[in-house]
């Protein structure tokens, strides 16, 4: 399934940035990045679970919040991209 | 069923790959111009002259994707494998097997009897498909032949004789192959198959499709524990993977064959995606590799109802539905290895 993973991390204090780039960096390790703070994921629902996790286990929940919409297995039609940055369709042909 | 996941092809020459965490960094001149997380990968699948840093292969090889090497041309070079996998009783049985002729001979002719019954099919529906086009009673006669053959090969218990029929039933398949090809008949047309090197468009493309296909066949044999190796059909010879090549008998005609076919007959190819070399090797253009692999990807997510497991799948997992039923075969589960067939 598709799930789309958005959040804003408080950057006010120098341990802000650090979890930043720690949940974007756990946020790579499962999806594409298809805006600063946005990812979609194509994750079956253990990954996603994992993903999860390793989020609230990184967020100051306090300061920060974390978002995921889960758009299910048939999202093709549920996502409409204008502009720069088309992301990788994950699941269609991959040839670089 | 397992779910099939998607396959990276990389065919822009001096490309690199490394790893990033969970991801596969496509580098291009110091320059990132993809990258994808490893889940979603089944395989990778490299043409031409790029590389991949080592901790990239080790990643591979943990979560079973398989990272294959081949020429520019589709020839293969390597395939990364890591750990053997699954069951070492498995394999020994595996190999006890293939060490007896007789026992081997027992699946070999389930392998040849899937092969010219998924053959003698493909005929049956050209010639229900388009009556008017083909030369019907050649088809039918070549059909009958196969028929008669299938009978045969049922009855056989020895190698030689099965490797005989399985010949007999290549030739008159080959000799009609060439009528199922309907459209742009100029410049695609069949006469004999021909290899290292394919001396026209169509040989090219087969034996494209042939090696794409055996990877796909020796990693699925791979992943349920089998020796993509050690065979029953063919025999072993060093640097051939035997077994992969005994299952894709059967898929080779209804895969490989069909989908080759498709392409030239919805015109998806044409004369000026190959060119020729001096040698006589007819060989596709990069874009029409690219092409290519674009609608093989397509093809493999198209779903057909197995028809022995009865569940509905997608075409890229039939290879690895037939390793787990010869697996299960292997391990005494199963009594006969069943074979696809397709109707």
């Amino acid at each position: 399934m598709l799930v789309v993973i958005t959040y804003d991390v408080s950057t006010i204090s120098s341990n802000g940035s650090k979890r930043l780039r720690k949940v974007s960096k756990i946020c790579q390790d499962y999806g594409i990045r298809v805006q600063n703070s946005v990812f979609e994921c194509v994750v079956d629902s253990a990954q996603l679970r994992q993903l999860k996790y390793k989020l609230v286990e990184t967020i100051d929940e306090k300061k920060d919040s974390l978002r995921i919409y889960r758009l299910g297995d048939n999202y093709k039609t549920k996502v409409e991209h204008i502009g720069t940055k088309g992301s990788i369709d994950v699941e269609g042909p991959l040839i670089i | 069923m397992k779910k099939l996941l998607n396959t990276l092809f990389v065919t822009s020459p001096d490309v690199y790959l490394t790893l990033n965490g969970e991801n596969i960094v496509v580098m291009k001149e110091k320059e990132r111009i993809g990258r994808i997380p490893l889940h979603n990968l089944e395989a990778v699948y490299t043409f031409g002259y790029s590389g991949a840093s080592p901790s990239l292969m080790g990643a591979c090889a943990e979560r079973s994707i398989s990272l294959v090497f081949l020429t520019r041309n589709g020839r293969f070079l390597a395939r990364v494998i890591g750990k053997s996998r699954g069951n070492v009783t498995l394999r020994k049985n595996q190999y006890r097997i293939s060490e007896d002729e007789n026992k081997s001979a027992e699946i070999a002719r389930n392998f040849i009897v899937g092969k010219i019954y998924n053959n003698k099919w493909m005929l049956e529906r050209a010639t229900r498909d388009y009556p008017l086009r083909i030369d019907v009673q050649k088809f039918k006669d070549t059909s009958c032949h196969l028929s008669e053959l299938l009978i045969q090969v049922r009855h056989t218990a020895k190698l030689d004789l099965l490797r005989g029929y399985e010949g007999q039933a290549a030739i008159s398949y080959n000799e009609v192959f060439d009528q199922i090809i309907l459209q742009q008949k100029e410049d695609f047309y069949f006469h004999r198959r021909s290899r290292r090197p394919p001396l026209d468009r169509v040989n090219a493309m087969l034996s494209f499709v042939y090696t794409l296909l055996s990877n796909d066949v020796a990693a699925s044999l791979e992943s349920v524990g089998l020796d993509a190796y050690v065979g029953f059909l063919h025999r072993d010879r060093p640097g051939r993977a035997s077994l992969a090549l005994d299952v894709m008998e059967e898929l080779r005609g209804v895969y490989a064959d069909r989908f080759v076919i498709s392409l030239v007959n919805k015109k998806v190819v044409n004369k000026d995606d190959f060119f020729t070399k001096e040698s006589g090797a007819v060989l596709m253009t990069d874009e029409a590799r690219k092409k290519f692999l674009k609608h093989w990807q397509d093809r493999k997510q198209e779903k057909i109802k197995h028809p022995y497991i009865g569940e509905k799948i997608s075409w890229g997992l039939v290879p690895y539905a037939q390793s787990m039923l010869l697996a299960r075969y292997l391990r005494g589960d199963l009594d006969e290895y069943p074979p696809f067939l397709w109707k």
